[in-house]
């Protein structure tokens, strides 16, 4: 008797905190999700604007497209995101999204030949008809004449990609169809394609793991990665014909071109004369009109200030943590789309 | 559930209540109060066990639903598709069957000549004494290690090795690949077999053994035809335990097989060059899987993972029955 007297109590309990578990979210703390690129910095700048105004941010980094799933179901603020909606995600979401841009990346191209310490010269031509499975070794005419004066040896390319679906495949993609002709019609861009040759590493590890291991590789990781691990890359030939080094600066002077009033805009083989052609915003995504749900103004008001302070004073958060910061005409824009949110049709900021 | 459970007991109290205030009789008070816990505790195991049959219905189901986009654009063709290339939505499970039969199998082949010389020495060599205790708990400890440090060991050490085989060998020195990653499986699969014949052929009962060795048998002679006959199907099983894990297992297979859709023409090619496996696959697209239909083809190779196991387990079911009916 004692034994079913307590399970009953134990039963009744558990359905008590259940009930009382299922609080909604805190009044002072905002929620975001999505992309893993933008989280270290996202971590930083969130720290100290807690510090700042005493609003707590609560980012979890689940990856571009989780994030876009779950501002879709309106379970977070503001999304974070390597690369725009497409136009199914669009048309599921129904009502206009905001792309606030953040920060800049960038992929850069590794590769591991024995012998060979300088950074090479490739055109993007080139390095699509690696991937395409075109060019097949590394001493053939093609990279040789980019690369005078450097002594590249009798051995075949091996081609590595990513195997999971990510916003730097993406990136990568969508410069090399930029640039290809044959890769556009052929193989396309997004976060996961059918590449036609090479081996793939999980994450920007499995990749530079598999470059670093086989002589003859060559792969691309993102820009902060490479910095941080002290790989060596090559330099790539932009818009303009000239060969840039990847590099925060090259990467910020990337967005420094006119740039279209959504942002919603690929940088990617950039105007910019001195930009590195292989560039990229993360952005933040937010709904235009911020009365959905029951949404208060002061919420809407308080994630309009986070994003403000993101792309003046968080900032300067960037270089420290070798992400590339905003460029002049990136903040002037950033500005007028956040200026543009509205609640119940009425501007916010 | 939870709701079940309570007004389960609810009722229960309540014919409690109603036996008290009857004529007070200590004994059969007793019995009454043993026949309500023996009705309570099967109906609990009845209800946990039901449980688990509709938890197993219940992901059949939902795999099914969630898989009806791609089951009605592509059809039957999905499982012998070559070409898996989500910009133009055209998927194939062809080369990650091939991928994950292979190197299952693979990986059964290689362990299997272990796991039954570990069970045998276990069994019945040593079955007693530090040595054995030792190997038993270390073969034990090859199950708890977790995979994805299988991967990334294999990735260091394992891979580099196999490169400079395939050098060797003459095909292209990858490293990675169906062989690197069978080699893997066949290490963290041996402990399921050995396991279960470790126990099983310590369970085979002495007058069987005692018997051929009065009529002269020799050691070799008793474990060949007395103990492996009497153990049989249970050894089958415990492969089959093995083989189930091996189609299952993801972290390790996903570091060391390349990700590669586009297999090789020989086999030669196909088993040392790179390829991928479903659950790979799985692993690596579903969180960026951006639009429906590559959602769907990726729940619908999820959908053949699990049948590919279900028929698998079925044919071994099969195989172990037709044995011990014999």
């Amino acid at each position: 008797m004692k034994v079913v007297k307590s399970l009953q109590i134990a039963i009744v309990a558990i359905a008590a905190s259940c009930l009382a578990l299922s609080a909604s979210a805190q009044d002072n703390t905002l929620l975001g999700a999505g992309s893993t690129f933008v989280n270290p910095l996202f971590s930083k700048i969130f720290a100290d604007y807690a510090a700042k105004t005493n609003v707590k941010v609560n980012y979890q980094s689940i990856g571009s497209g989780g994030g876009i799933l779950q501002l879709t179901n309106k379970t977070v603020d503001f999304g974070g995101s390597d690369a725009p909606l497409n136009a199914e995600q669009a048309k599921k979401i129904g009502v206009p999204v905001l792309h606030v841009p953040m920060a800049s990346g960038a992929v850069v191209i590794t590769y591991n030949i024995p012998g060979v310490t300088a950074a090479l010269n490739l055109t993007g031509k080139d390095i699509a008809d690696i991937y395409l499975g075109k060019i097949t070794k590394w001493n053939s005419p093609e990279i040789a004449a980019t690369n005078k004066g450097v002594k590249l040896p009798d051995l075949g390319i091996v081609v590595v990609h990513r195997s999971d679906g990510s916003g730097t495949s993406y990136i990568f993609t969508d410069y090399l169809t930029k640039v290809n002709a044959d890769w556009a019609s052929k193989v396309g861009k997004a976060t996961a394609v059918n590449w036609p040759a090479g081996l793939g590493g999980k994450g920007n590890d499995g990749v530079s793991g598999l470059v670093k291991q086989t002589p003859g590789a060559i792969g691309y990781v993102e820009l902060i990665y490479a910095l941080q691990n002290k790989m060596g890359f090559a330099n790539i030939q932009n818009k303009s014909g000239k060969y840039i080094t990847p590099s925060l600066e090259s990467t910020t002077t990337a967005s420094n071109v006119e740039l279209p009033p959504n942002a919603e805009v690929s940088l990617t083989n950039t105007d910019a004369p001195k930009g590195y052609p292989i560039s990229s915003f993360t952005w933040a995504l937010i709904y235009k009109e911020q009365n959905y749900g029951d949404r208060s103004a002061a919420r809407a008001k308080m994630l309009l200030q986070l994003l403000w302070y993101n792309i003046h004073d968080g900032q300067k958060n960037c270089v420290p943590l070798n992400y590339a910061p905003l460029s002049k005409s990136a903040v002037k824009v950033a500005e007028a789309i956040l200026k543009s949110a509205t609640y119940n049709g009425k501007a916010i900021l | 559930m939870l709701f079940f459970a309570f007004s389960f007991l609810l009722s229960a109290f309540r014919a409690n209540i109603f036996i008290t205030m009857s004529v007070k009789n200590k004994r059969l008070d007793l019995s009454y109060s043993q026949m309500k816990w023996e009705t309570i505790f099967k109906r609990i195991l009845i209800v946990m066990s039901v449980v688990m049959l509709l938890l197993v219905i219940g992901t059949l189901a939902t795999l099914i639903v969630k898989s009806m986009p791609t089951i009605k654009s592509l059809g039957i063709g999905y499982l012998w598709g070559k070409i898996w290339d989500p910009v133009n939505n055209v998927y194939g499970a062809r080369p990650f069957l091939i991928g994950t039969l292979l190197t299952s199998f693979t990986a059964i082949i290689i362990s299997t000549p272990f796991s039954y010389a570990v069970a045998i020495y276990l069994g019945e060599y040593n079955t007693k004494g530090w040595l054995s205790n030792l190997l038993k708990n270390t073969v034990e400890l090859i199950a708890a290690v977790p995979s994805i440090i299988y991967g990334f060991w294999a990735f260091f050490v394992l891979v580099p090795v196999v490169r400079t085989f395939e050098a060797k060998i003459g095909v292209a020195p990858y490293g990675v690949g169906v062989f690197s990653a069978s080699l893997v499986l066949a290490v963290m699969v041996i402990p399921y077999a050995a396991s279960l014949g470790t126990s099983l052929i310590r369970m085979v009962p002495s007058p069987l053994k005692e018997g051929a060795y009065a009529l002269g048998a020799t050691r070799f002679e008793v474990i060949r035809s007395v103990i492996l006959p009497f153990t049989r199907s249970g050894l089958f099983a415990g492969i089959l335990l093995s083989l189930g894990r091996a189609l299952g297992e993801t972290m390790a297979v996903t570091i060391l097989i390349g990700n590669t859709s586009a297999i090789g023409n020989t086999f030669k090619d196909v088993f040392f060059g790179p390829g991928n496996t479903m659950a790979s696959v799985i692993a690596n697209e579903f969180s960026e899987a951006d639009h429906d239909l590559y959602y769907s083809a990726l729940i619908e190779l999820g959908l053949v993972l699990f049948f590919v196991t279900v028929i698998i387990n079925l044919i071994g079911k099969k195989i172990i029955t037709k044995y011990t009916n014999k």
